[in-house]
């Protein structure tokens, strides 16, 4: 019966996959994107992974979703110079034998992988308890693998430095992106001051859960970054110029602190990054606390864009 | 047949209809958009290899489901990167074109010309 539903759950998957990378319409193309991303989801409770789950719907459906379709508006009159350009037929065979071959050499290896399989799910629950968190996955996030998490809240910084270095010069030190208007009195306003207050608490909720249940500060920072898009989207606020002091100081303030809290491991219990008996839960919640405002603040930023508006436009 | 593998089987699909999307599009945002399908393929693979790891009371080995939620998040600043080159590269040329000749706009019906140069 699983099996079943898993088949047509891999086979819905694929069928949208394949919408979104041949529909004709980019936007058409991303929506099946957007489906995908959901169906993506419960693909991953299907495979005991919630955690993930939470993490592929805030980001990798909704905030990737939601990038792709700004940029499918604002490109849709490239659209008909791209179709002239589509490669010619015997390309489009030889590029499907390819992706047939990949598939088929994959799929082989799926076959081919060792029983009984490796896992470290034992080694990672043996000293669960002396960390003081629950959620293993926490657990490896930031006591286990903790050099993962810290240099990819540096990769996030980098990708932001990145983004807004792709600002017109006129524009440095501007606002990102286009400015939002909306109905001051339609739906999308409503919404917009509806929903950031319910949104922010459950932001924080899975946030502060992570330690002991599935959740985390990237999931927890994906809904309050979102919530703080729909107030600029409906043109109650305007996203602040990147040339802020705070703005700037907020970007480096959870990897500095999470630097820092590394270097006092290694004065104190002997390696970089490592916790000291007993304080093993507070740092861990420190270092969390000290990422979820970097991690709003990149998530809303890079989905904003490049500055292209000087600070009074 | 057991729920990983046939997740693993499903992976390999994804792949493979992100590695055609990726070629045989020529827009750059499609592009994007398939490179995103291929790295959720690698990304499903890797769950279905974490499910398999099952043990010591939970549904998938932790390690490498914390690998993936790194993954998804450097995915999607990885995307955000491309995508603001791309809005640059269109608001300086006034196209997205990746041919490696400069060209003009495309006439009605010159497509055949415009396929020409897209492949030299």
């Amino acid at each position: 019966m699983t099996d079943l539903v898993i088949i047509a759950l891999v086979l819905l998957l694929a069928g949208l996959a394949l919408f979104a990378v041949l529909a004709r319409d980019a936007f058409a193309a991303v929506v099946g994107f957007l489906a995908y991303g959901l169906l993506l989801t419960l693909a991953w409770v299907l495979l005991r992974g919630v955690d993930v789950a939470l993490t592929e719907a805030a980001i990798g459906g909704g905030l990737t979703g939601a990038l792709l379709i700004g940029a499918a508006s604002r490109l849709h009159g490239t659209e008909a110079a791209a179709r002239a350009e589509r490669p010619r037929a015997g390309t489009r065979a030889l590029a499907a034998v390819m992706a047939g071959l990949t598939t088929a050499a994959l799929a082989a290896c799926v076959l081919a992988l060792p029983t009984p399989a490796p896992s470290l799910a034992t080694a990672a629950m043996a000293p669960i308890s002396s960390l003081g968190v629950a959620n293993p996955i926490t657990a490896v996030l930031l006591a286990y693998r903790a050099m993962d998490t810290l240099l990819e809240a540096i990769v996030l910084v980098f990708a932001i430095i990145g983004v807004w270095s792709l600002a017109p010069d006129a524009a440095w030190g501007g606002r990102p992106g286009p400015l939002h208007r909306a109905d001051p009195d339609g739906i999308l306003a409503y919404l917009a001051r509806l929903l950031p207050p319910i949104g922010l608490i459950v932001g924080l909720y899975i946030f502060w859960t992570g330690a002991d249940a599935p959740g985390g500060k990237f999931q927890g920072a994906t809904i309050v970054a979102a919530m703080w898009l729909l107030v600029i989207m409906a043109g109650l606020a305007d996203v602040p110029p990147i040339s802020r002091r705070w703005l700037r100081a907020g970007l480096v303030a959870g990897p500095l602190a999470f630097i820092a809290i590394g270097l006092a491991g290694a004065a104190t219990a002997g390696a970089f990054l490592a916790y000291p008996d007993g304080w093993a839960k507070p740092l861990i919640v420190a270092v969390e606390l000290a990422l979820m405002p970097t991690l709003t603040l990149i998530l809303a930023l890079l989905l904003a864009g490049a500055p292209l508006r000087t600070e009074s436009r | 047949m057991n729920a990983a593998t046939l997740f693993g089987f499903g992976a390999a699909l994804l792949v493979g209809i992100g590695i055609y999307g990726l070629i045989a599009n020529a827009h750059p945002l499609r592009k994007i958009l398939a490179f995103n399908v291929v790295g959720s393929g690698v990304f499903l693979l890797l769950g279905a290899i974490a499910r398999r790891g099952a043990g010591a009371g939970l549904g998938g080995d932790p390690v490498p489901q914390a690998l993936l939620i790194t993954g998804i998040v450097v995915a999607f600043s990885a995307t955000a990167l491309a995508v603001a080159v791309l809005l640059r590269l269109h608001a300086e040329t006034g196209s997205v074109t990746l041919a490696s000749e400069p060209q003009a706009q495309p006439a009605p019906g010159g497509a055949a010309d415009q396929a020409r140069s897209d492949v030299a």
